[in-house]
């Protein structure tokens, strides 16, 4: 699988991009990131979504007839 | 420390917040090197460490102990560049649009111009991304060819043959723009 001028095209990779070397670390501590990211995907729906889905349901209970309207929007 | 290893893996895979901070910890180094050697930009490789161990943290009950920490973050990281590398592959054909077309320099000596290692950098760029990060890992970063199977989740043969692929595609883009490696 190896072409002849393989080798001479991987040489040129090598010059363009350079390897990284030694051991590199972040420039700065990441696991407050990480733990954000953590608390987000734990977040509760803020109070209002809550409040505004309790509000459909009780409004499409007492309107059965208000189902084709909100289908008709969704 | 082995016990208390052990006892972290199987501690982070019932979910514990402790024991994958001690994981993090012990591991960010190796997997945001991984990371660089596939994006190149430091930046860059520190957001997809951070989405990386959130990944890992999010798959903790599929964690098989037995197989080790490293490799299977190792794999997780890979995927999250893999990611990254095509959802930015779009901004890079478009840049190499704006470029235009270099005209190529005369062979009067060998080395190379600044702009033709550009040129070339862009076409590496250009490649698909499962290309590419077989390419830059195994011909660029030089790494055991079972390592990047075992990070890209695919066997040696394969890697063998995206980065032939991804050699021949490479060459093949270079000539079409007048450079002939």
């Amino acid at each position: 699988m190896n072409e002849p001028n393989e080798d001479g095209l991987k040489k040129l990779l090598r010059r363009v991009l350079p390897r990284v070397e030694g051991e590199p670390e972040p420039g700065r501590d990441l696991w407050p990131a990480i733990l954000k990211r953590l608390d987000a995907q734990s977040a509760p729906a803020p109070w209002f979504d809550w409040a505004l889905l309790a509000a459909l349901v009780a409004l499409v209970a007492c309107f059965p007839a208000s189902i084709p309207v909100f289908l008709y929007y969704l | 420390m082995e016990n208390g290893r052990s006892d972290a893996l199987d501690e982070f895979r019932q979910g514990s917040v402790d024991a994958f901070e001690m994981l993090f910890r012990l591991h960010q180094r190796a997997v945001y090197g991984w990371i660089l050697c596939i994006v190149r930009n430091p930046a860059t490789a520190e957001e997809l460490t951070v989405e990386s161990f959130w990944r890992i943290y999010r798959a903790h009950a599929r964690f098989q102990p037995e197989m080790g920490f490293e490799g299977w973050a190792r794999r997780i990281a890979t995927h999250a560049a893999l990611d990254w590398l095509r959802t930015t592959r779009r901004e890079t054909e478009l840049r190499s649009e704006a470029c235009g077309e270099l005209a190529a320099p005369a062979k009067a000596d060998s080395a190379m111009s600044a702009e033709i290692g550009a040129k070339i950098a862009l076409a590496f760029e250009r490649l698909p991304p499962k290309l590419r990060i077989a390419a830059v890992l195994a011909v660029v970063e030089e790494q055991p060819q079972k390592d990047v199977a075992a990070a890209l989740g695919i066997s040696v043969a394969a890697v063998k043959l995206r980065v032939f692929r991804a050699l021949r595609l490479l060459r093949k883009d270079l000539e079409s723009r007048g450079i002939t490696p």
